[in-house]
């Protein structure tokens, strides 16, 4: 069989966690305007002031255009065919324990690998489950309550911390800052909330599961962490999501604070549903994630985006204080007719602040992959460095593979490094692979692999044993 | 255990061999020799199954099984080994994550007991120790970054574990220093085995030497146009490969 012929049918797999859970839903007919802002924020029994931020977000959103400069080719959203409130019915009341959780949620989480019974007893990952828009199970609680930790939904945070989530919403990301944030703040239903007190590290990594159920619904997370004084947390996020016909769009905004010495790390596998061979019934996914790191404060993303139709996602890192420093690692595999435009911007504004960017984009199909990257020295960013490394991998010859980096430099003694590669996976490895006894699947999977090696080492252990899995399962199911 | 009929083989399309044939024993050594373009390195390649060497006539049987029916990983499964002539990379792929993946797939299609990590690991090692190659090597990536010598090296400790039961080893004589030359003929030798058959793919005669022939072929416009013994190589060595195909030839 030719390589071509294998890379077909490795393609062609369907995707593992394409199944729906039936749950009653309480959901908001679709459309959106003030009324529906004001049903949201009396649903989650809001305070005053966080009514009228998203009240103003929304207006200044709708004077907003929607943003035409990615190398992404999709139909226009109809924001009024979108439903922007739904929690299952059986959330009405929050449960007090797992216990208390709907069986057939449970189930759904267990079918994507997440069971969370087990996860209570597994090694130290505490993990805020969001079904929909409302969080169904916190756990881990006391422990890090002892640690002084808050770890709660957003929706949470504001009723037992307004003071934080005053003062930091929105202090990254502006509500006006783009137009899909702009959406977000306006009608964002739940996410998580992280306050990590001075000098404590955080006793266990932060894990929360998303995951999109209801037809023609729009989720719109919002995460909030704050890092105070030399703290430390290291946060998990995984998503997944069941097969649909229509697409869905998804919205999120992540911020992040790391306050002088303090230090975050945030790491994604992202696997949402990203449509047939034509791209039908895919994610829509438009997400700004920003942190701003203070003196000696370090961010650091990493990413493994392998699902969504459409990908628009540029996690950055405002390096506000000297000697910060920002991170981004990134795995980004497309394949049928998913196009991702992706990358991050490094913001250099305090002095010997340093930067390190890791992109490696894998194509398949006739799949089109975009790394988009933006390095700023500002006029104060004396000795600032930034290394880039950009590399992609074609499988097949029907997809591709662009680089868009941005480099701007207000600072003479400033330095900017940046390297790109493209390569294919060629016919010589893989007939190595397949001469060792190892079928072609398993061959590509590996090689893929060992391409991701650089950023699969930045996740934490049991995450990148499931991104590596995830990849595996992409290619085959995907790519065989 | 392999027996090669009238095999006629095209690359690319091009025609390359016109009519071979050669039968392998067990426990026998075959050296197949000739000038560059003769067509040798394209058999060593139409028996492993690499894309677009074709098979257009005659046939290839490895105990039984006609090598033309199968895929190129049931060739290595059904227990055929080749060690290639460039070796090439797999960048972030350890040696280790490698031979491991080749190991299990192998030795689960020959039904034999799977090794465990800790068996595997200590038979790396033992295998390193034979060609020379430190142990660091199995967590390096595979051949990333290796020099010519440690390549082919590489595939030799690879082919220890393998334990194949055909071994086809493609020009592994060249680019070698005569130290690095002692060492991969030593891995070879102590394959040798009354339950295997190697056949070497080389150009010159200094590599048998070191691993001794029981039969000598000469390959030239894709046919063997003459067999004999180990002499035959020394013979060839003095007289030049013009001798027995009629051209000058610098050998």
């Amino acid at each position: 069989m030719s390589s071509q012929a294998e890379l077909d049918k490795v393609i062609r797999s369907e995707y593992e966690a394409g199944f729906t859970t039936l749950v009653e839903s309480d959901t908001l007919p679709p459309g959106l305007s003030e009324d529906v802002i004001r049903f949201i924020s009396a649903k989650k029994g809001e305070p005053e002031w966080l009514l009228e931020w998203r009240l103003e977000a929304y207006r200044k959103w709708r004077e907003m255009p929607e943003p035409e400069w990615a190398h992404l080719h999709y139909p226009k959203v109809d924001y009024d065919a979108i439903s922007y409130y739904s929690a299952p019915k059986s959330m009405e009341d929050r449960p007090k324990s797992l216990d208390e959780v709907d069986p057939e949620l449970l189930d759904t989480y267990k079918k994507l690998g997440i069971p969370l019974h087990e996860q209570e007893m597994l090694a130290g990952v505490a993990v805020d489950a969001v079904f929909d828009s409302v969080s169904i199970g916190t756990t881990f609680k006391e422990k890090l309550g002892e640690a002084g930790v808050i770890f709660c939904s957003i929706s949470e945070a504001v009723q037992e911390h307004p003071e934080l989530v005053r003062k930091y919403l929105g202090s990254v990301v502006p509500k006006s800052d783009n137009f899909f944030a702009g959406l977000n703040s306006a009608v964002f239903t739940d996410g998580s909330f992280v306050y990590i007190p001075k000098g404590v590290r955080c006793p266990m990594e932060l894990s929360t599961y998303f995951r999109i159920n209801e037809a023609n619904t729009g989720q719109f997370e919002r995460t909030l962490i704050v890092a105070d004084e030399g703290s430390y947390v290291s946060y998990l996020e995984g998503c997944t999501a069941p097969q649909r016909d229509e697409n869905q769009l998804h919205a999120a905004v992540v911020e992040l604070v790391a306050l002088p010495g303090a230090e975050i790390k945030y790491s994604t596998v992202q696997n949402w549903y990203p449509g047939d061979e034509n791209g039908k019934g895919g994610i829509y996914n438009f997400v700004t994630k920003r942190g701003v790191a203070h003196d000696n404060a370090k961010i650091s993303w990493t990413q493994v985006e392998t699902g969504s139709a459409i990908t628009w996602k540029y996690p950055s890192v405002v390096l506000r204080g000297d000697n910060a420093v920002g991170e981004f690692y990134s795995v980004a595999l497309t394949r049928h007719a998913q196009q991702a435009d992706t990358g991050t911007k490094m913001i250099h504004l305090g002095k010997n602040t340093k930067s390190t960017i890791v992109s490696k984009g894998i194509s398949a199909g006739k799949s089109s992959n975009a790394y988009r990257g933006l390095v700023r020295m500002g006029p104060r960013a004396e000795n600032a460095r930034n290394f880039t490394q950009c590399d992609s991998l074609l499988l097949g010859d029907r997809c591709g593979a662009h680089t868009f980096p941005y480099i701007e430099s207000k600072h003479p003694s400033a330095t900017v490094e940046h390297e790109a590669t493209t390569s294919k996976v060629s016919d010589d490895q893989l007939f190595l692979c397949r001469q060792r006894g190892i079928d072609p699947e398993k061959a590509i999977s590996m090689i893929v692999n060992g391409f991701c090696k650089e950023v699969f080492k930045e996740l934490p252990m049991e995450f990148a044993v499931e991104a590596g899995k995830l990849l595996e399962v992409s290619l085959e199911g995907a790519v065989g | 255990m392999l027996e090669i009929r009238d095999l006629h083989a095209a690359v690319n399309g091009k025609a390359i061999l016109k009519g071979l044939d050669l039968t392998v024993n067990p426990g026998e050594v075959h050296a197949i020799m000739g000038p560059n373009g003769s067509g040798k390195s394209t058999l060593a390649n139409v028996l492993a199954g690499r894309d677009n060497y074709e098979i257009t006539g005659g046939q290839a049987i490895l105990d039984g099984h006609d090598l033309a029916e199968l895929e190129p990983e049931e060739r290595a499964q059904a227990g055929l080994f080749l060690a290639f002539q460039y070796p090439v990379e797999i960048p972030g792929v350890s040696n280790m994550e490698f031979l491991k993946a080749a190991l299990e797939a192998v030795r689960k299609a020959q039904g034999k007991e799977e090794w465990d990590s800790v068996t595997l690991l200590r038979k790396a090692r033992e295998a390193c120790k034979q060609v020379n190659l430190d142990a660091q090597f199995l967590k390096r990536g595979v051949n990333e970054g290796f020099s010519g010598g440690e390549k082919k090296r590489n595939e030799i400790m690879q082919m220890l574990l393998m334990e194949p039961r055909l071994a086809l080893l493609d020009e592994t004589d060249s680019g070698l220093d005569i130290d690095a030359l002692q060492t991969v003929a030593r891995g070879v030798n102590s394959l040798r085995s009354p339950e295997r058959g190697i056949v070497l793919v080389t150009h010159y005669q200094r590599l048998l030497d070191y691993i001794v022939p029981d039969h000598v072929h000469v390959l030239s416009d894709g046919r063997i146009i003459k067999s004999g013994g180990k002499e035959l190589a020394l013979e060839l060595e003095q007289k030049g490969y013009g001798w027995l195909t009629g051209e000058e030839e610098s050998a």
